[in-house]
């Protein structure tokens, strides 16, 4: 049963050192900031992010990275104009980090929560990704083993949840989200505002609740004024 | 700089603002396009609107529009570059993982990417120089490469320093295999087939002075 409620601290209170944590977003669209700040100040470290970025500015992700809690990170993209804090613990070898191309992220991710065991994918062949792993040649193309990603949690970010969890997203916001919510085993997703059951048309559901643990509402996480209630 | 007879040369080295204009022109009409990130986005510039071209972003989003401007920012509809863009009619969103297989699938057309080096056969290296202090980032790069139809790379043919960025073989670590289809540069064109590198036109430069700063085996097309 999906648990409602208006409090991030209390969401993320469990959350013990030493998790893996798969974090939504795309660079600030769809991060889950005010979960990771509750992160912040929950004070558990040693921790284990999966996200496509290594965080932007000083807030949310950034911030977490900046206080010294992230033991590794797992993402595709880190280094950017604004990705200072990472960049800083990175050349201070104070933060471990495992580079996946953004594709073999994603269908990693998607396999844990699909219960696959591993896959062959054709991207990284040949490249330094590669090294040290099993390759198959199949069909005449080849491939790379890689295994699956999964969370201890995941912070995601949604637009409206109903009060069984389902979720909408809003535009590229959405990303990692729908993968991250089924890969692990507590899922906790910020939404904008939450709606009552049977509200949200059964065919727009990207999220169905079943993946989805709790739900904080964070309306203060405002979108434009003619975009809400989609 | 030497003018020559060949019929496919022009007179003067293309700007990017000309090189993409010429890559836009060679999407065909109804392709679905991804353009990564940086200097090939300006391709979208020149895509006339009427030829149906529908451009991918790695990020979820099919029928990407142009950069959002004023009151069209919107810091959910983001490019990959993370740059704000706008949705077109017929735009749909989807998650990462399918945005990914839509890549692997071979269900897009054609994608352009920058590039560090290129070689002979079409090997792609643009995600790392190898350096021992460089933070690697790889993005999607790797997935497009290999998962479009066909990989076109838009990039300077010269390095700073005056060496040619078409290569035997790459020396920094690559992106992907045999995966690079076309190579269109402010000098000239150059088609990646079977058996060898054609040079499809040249820009301001002739054919023997292209094939002496490239220093691999070229033909006319």
């Amino acid at each position: 049963m999906v648990e409602v409620t208006q409090s991030a601290a209390a969401a993320v209170a469990d959350i013990p050192d030493g998790a893996t944590i798969l974090v939504g977003g795309f660079g600030t669209a769809g991060q889950p900031v005010e979960l990771i700040e509750a992160l912040v100040d929950s004070g558990a470290t040693d921790l284990t992010i999966v996200n496509n970025n290594a965080g932007n500015g000083d807030v949310g992700l950034a911030a977490l990275i900046g206080a010294g809690r992230v033991r590794k990170i797992i993402c595709s993209f880190p280094r950017q104009s604004d990705s200072h804090q990472f960049d800083a613990k990175y050349r201070a070898g104070e933060i471990e980090l495992e580079l996946v191309p953004q594709g073999n992220l994603a269908e990693r991710i998607r396999a844990a929560g699909a219960g696959i065991g591993a896959f062959f994918t054709p991207t990284g062949y040949g490249t330094p990704i590669a090294e040290g792993k099993e390759t198959r040649e199949i069909d005449g193309k080849h491939y790379v083993l890689e295994y699956p990603i999964r969370g201890d949690f995941a912070l995601i970010k949604g637009h409206t949840a109903d009060q069984v969890g389902n979720l909408v997203y809003r535009k590229t916001a959405r990303n990692f989200g729908p993968i991250m919510a089924a890969a692990a085993d507590r899922t906790i997703a910020q939404v904008h505002q939450v709606v009552p059951v049977g509200d949200i048309d059964p065919e727009n559901v990207i999220t169905p609740g079943l993946y989805v643990d709790q739900v904080v509402v964070i309306p203060q996480a405002a979108v434009p004024d003619q975009e809400q209630g989609q | 700089m030497t003018m020559t007879t060949d019929a496919t040369s022009t007179p003067s080295r293309l700007d990017k603002h000309a090189l993409a204009k010429l890559i836009a022109a060679d999407i065909p009409a109804g392709a679905y396009v991804n353009l990564g990130i940086g200097q090939p986005t300006l391709v979208s510039n020149y895509l006339d609107p009427a030829s149906g071209v529908t451009l991918h972003t790695e990020n979820g989003m099919l029928g990407m529009g142009p950069e959002a401007t004023g009151d069209q920012v919107d810091l959910d509809l983001i490019n990959a570059g993370k740059i704000p863009v706008t949705e077109l009619p017929g735009a749909s969103y989807f998650h990462h993982a399918d945005s990914f297989a839509m890549m692997r699938g071979g269900h897009l057309d054609i994608c352009v990417l920058g590039a560090y080096q290129v070689s002979v056969t079409g090997d792609l290296a643009n995600w790392h120089t190898g350096a021992p202090d460089a933070i690697p980032a790889v993005g999607g790069a790797m997935d497009l490469a290999i998962g479009a139809k066909d990989t076109f790379v838009m990039m300077n043919l010269l390095t700073r320093q005056g060496d040619s960025k078409l290569v035997e073989t790459c020396s920094y670590p690559l992106t992907g295999v045999a995966c690079v289809s076309r190579i269109y540069t402010d000098l000239a064109v150059f088609l990646i087939e079977q058996d060898g590198v054609v040079v499809r036109e040249t820009f301001g430069i002739g054919f023997d002075e292209l094939a002496d700063l490239v220093k691999v085996p070229l033909r006319q097309g």
